[in-house]
């Protein structure tokens, strides 16, 4: 919770702003991670339970090692884990990748309460954020441009996606992978290998966004950690149109959402606190709704996605 | 081999979910195995917490009988083709609604409020996940996602009325709305501790499962889901009956989450929050959208979840447990999708000459 006595009013723009970053970086890791699985053909929504797995792992193996960052590794590792299952399971036949994901929802969500359970009480190190408010002498300001290395990853990697899938013989291929896999065939691309490949990145990628949930912000592990954060995620690469660099925009935008209602609580209006948690939900389906329509398929969208009805 | 041909979608609707259920049972005891208890002895405390005895049969029940509705969530909009698994919202609403109802009729016999409640949790229920058919009909938005978004939105509003506008004050630790009063709750059914709300259940999906099987209009909304093409060119309003099967659906939520406050809960809190709509996804999975099969599958579900408490308290095991055995039984079911029309041969998808992605939606 930021501070914001001594601003008066204009302490919510900065909280927003602050909590905007701060919230978004899990929804920045974790579209960028679905983007990639995406851009292959597959939907996994499954990264909802991924992400409290990842949550639960790099926690639990920060108190262990006394090292956050061999959590953040851990934590990926668990997503990737996760997200090969999915990868090979989807690749069976008659099996569908929705379905595949609501069962790894649920299964990962079991599991990370389960093997969770004792990790409620202790206090794992945490990650640091690296001091960008130096050049301040109030210390709002400096707490709020606390930014944790894990944004500043997810901003080059949006980056480096966004060029990747344009000008890469690797972009290339998973985008006709995600196409049509009667092309990649024909071209002589492995189709199957290249989707469980994309997931598994996905998968890792998840699992990071949910370290950075229990080892930075909030920054502990109890079991209401992830809420609906991985399927928002899920939404917002549908609303970013497949874009990685839109991906980033879309993560602040929905993280500013996620802020409001911290940055209201740390005001001291509290009345409203649920509906005011519930904006970036609110958001996402307003933002589904404004640019979907009936009758045509989404522009970018690969055309192997069975999520996007044509 | 005319007898083969006669039985084998009935040993595959059986066999194939039953096969699945015993290779989730291995794997579970391989885990628990792996985290240092006996397999046997969990197993032997779960038969006993769900079935054992008469004790733990009537707890098995009353979880059973919110898990036959949220299962029937899931399965009703199924039949349409869609993906549904917002239930829990719509259980959260449906309690909402149902605690601002008896409210609303305090005063009147006690039959009109209950009546009241159940209708008015239906059709909160009915509308909040019809509404997500509607968006997905008009506007495009996929029914799963939006379904999972209106849930977490209606688990707010739940939230935001019980500790706000209708917050009792007298209800000071557990927040929660004004009791209904004693004589407006459901009673128990005759000679057991389980409340009429099983029965209700049952009956939901009887109905259901007669509509479904034997009336044109099951015929008409099993077209509308297999093929929405072919039932608009023979006549059907697609959007209709897309809307309509999410309505029901969410109207089996919605009036699981009246049965609890009207019959358990005794007023709206976030305790009706259980889990109830995320284990009706598995219900209907394991049924294989089937509401006649969702009733027996609804009592195995209830049966585990009815008998963590007891691995909790012999074992020492965390109530998560059984979240875990669920996990493992519904990757293994929605695999074993791939067994379909091919007992014991398993292919990987052909990827040529077409794709196969699309098909197979549940």
């Amino acid at each position: 919770m930021i501070a914001t006595d001594g601003l008066g009013w204009w302490g919510v723009p900065l909280a927003i702003f602050a909590g905007a970053i701060r919230v978004s970086t899990p929804y920045l890791l974790v579209s960028l991670g679905e983007c990639i699985t995406e851009k292959s053909g597959r939907i996994n929504l499954g990264l909802e339970g991924v992400l409290i797995m990842g949550a639960m792992a790099g926690y639990g193996t920060s108190l262990a090692t006394g090292s956050a960052w061999t959590g953040v590794l851990a934590a990926g590792l668990v997503g990737a884990v996760l997200g090969l299952l999915h990868g090979l399971l989807c690749s069976l036949r008659r099996v569908n990748d929705i379905a595949i994901g609501i069962s790894i929802m649920l299964f990962g969500t079991g599991l990370a309460f389960f093997l969770g359970k004792p990790l409620v009480q202790p206090q794992a190190p945490m990650l640091s954020a690296i001091p960008f408010g130096f050049w301040s002498s109030s210390p709002q300001i400096q707490s709020a441009l606390q930014i944790n290395p894990l944004f500043l990853i997810g901003i080059a990697l949006a980056v480096l996606l966004h060029f990747a899938f344009r000008y890469t013989r690797w972009g290339m291929q998973l985008r006709i992978v995600g196409d049509s896999a009667d092309a990649a065939l024909a071209l002589g691309l492995r189709v199957l290998p290249t989707r469980i490949l994309a997931t598994v990145i996905g998968g890792f990628l998840a699992g990071v966004g949910g370290a950075f949930l229990s080892l930075y912000y909030p920054g502990s592990w109890n079991e209401g950690l992830s809420s609906g954060q991985g399927i928002i995620a899920v939404a917002l690469v549908i609303f970013a149109r497949w874009e990685p660099l839109r991906c980033l925009w879309a993560s602040l935008l929905f993280g500013g959402a996620g802020a409001l209602g911290p940055a209201l609580q740390a005001m001291g209006i509290t009345s409203g606190y649920y509906l005011f948690n519930a904006a970036p939900y609110v958001l996402t389906l307003g933002i589904l709704i404004a640019t979907g329509s009936p009758s045509r398929t989404l522009a970018g969208a690969p055309g192997e996605l069975s999520l996007v009805r044509n | 081999m005319e007898l083969t041909r006669r039985f084998l979608p009935l040993v595959e609707a059986v066999g194939i979910p039953v096969m699945a259920l015993l290779v989730a049972m291995l794997l579970f005891a391989g885990f628990v195995a792996a985290v240092g208890q006996s397999p046997l002895e969990v197993f032997a405390l779960l038969y006993k917490g769900a079935f054992g005895s008469a004790f733990s049969w009537q707890n098995t029940l009353l979880r059973a009988a919110p898990l036959i509705l949220t299962g029937l969530a899931v399965a009703i909009p199924a039949q349409a083709g869609m993906v549904i698994i917002g239930g829990e919202g719509a259980l959260a609403l449906g309690a909402l609604t149902a605690a601002v109802a008896a409210s609303a009729l305090q005063g009147a016999p006690p039959h009109w409020v209950q009546t009241g409640m159940l209708a008015a949790g239906a059709l909160c229920g009915g509308l909040w996940i019809g509404l997500s058919g509607w968006l997905r009909q008009y506007r495009g938005v996929n029914e799963t996602i939006g379904s999972l978004l209106l849930s977490y939105i209606g688990i707010a509003l739940l939230n935001f009325f019980v500790e706000g506008p209708l917050k009792d004050p007298a209800s000071l630790n557990k927040p929660s709305t004004a009791p209904i009063g004693d004589a407006n709750m459901i009673g128990n059914l005759p000679g057991m501790d389980v409340h009429y709300g099983l029965l209700f259940g049952v009956i939901f999906a009887l109905v259901t499962w007669v509509i479904l099987k034997f009336t044109t209009l099951g015929f008409a909304l099993k077209t509308v889901g297999g093929n929405p093409r072919a039932a608009q060119m023979a006549g059907l309003r697609v959007g209709y009956w897309i809307v309509g099967a999410a309505f029901a659906g969410g109207a089996a939520a919605g009036l699981a989450g009246a049965i609890e406050v009207a019959a358990v809960q005794g007023a709206a809190n976030a305790s009706v929050v259980a889990g109830y709509g995320y284990a009706g996804i598995l219900v209907a999975f394991i049924a294989r959208q089937n509401p006649f099969a969702v009733i027996p599958v609804a009592v195995l579900i209830g049966g585990i979840n009815a008998a963590g408490g007891m691995l909790q308290r012999r074992l020492d095991m965390p109530d998560a447990s059984v979240l875990v055995l669920q996990g493992i039984i519904f990757v293994v079911i929605i695999a074993s999708e791939t067994l379909n029309g091919r007992l014991g041969l398993i292919k990987f998808k052909s990827l040529s000459p077409v794709s196969a992605t699309i098909s197979s939606k549940t």
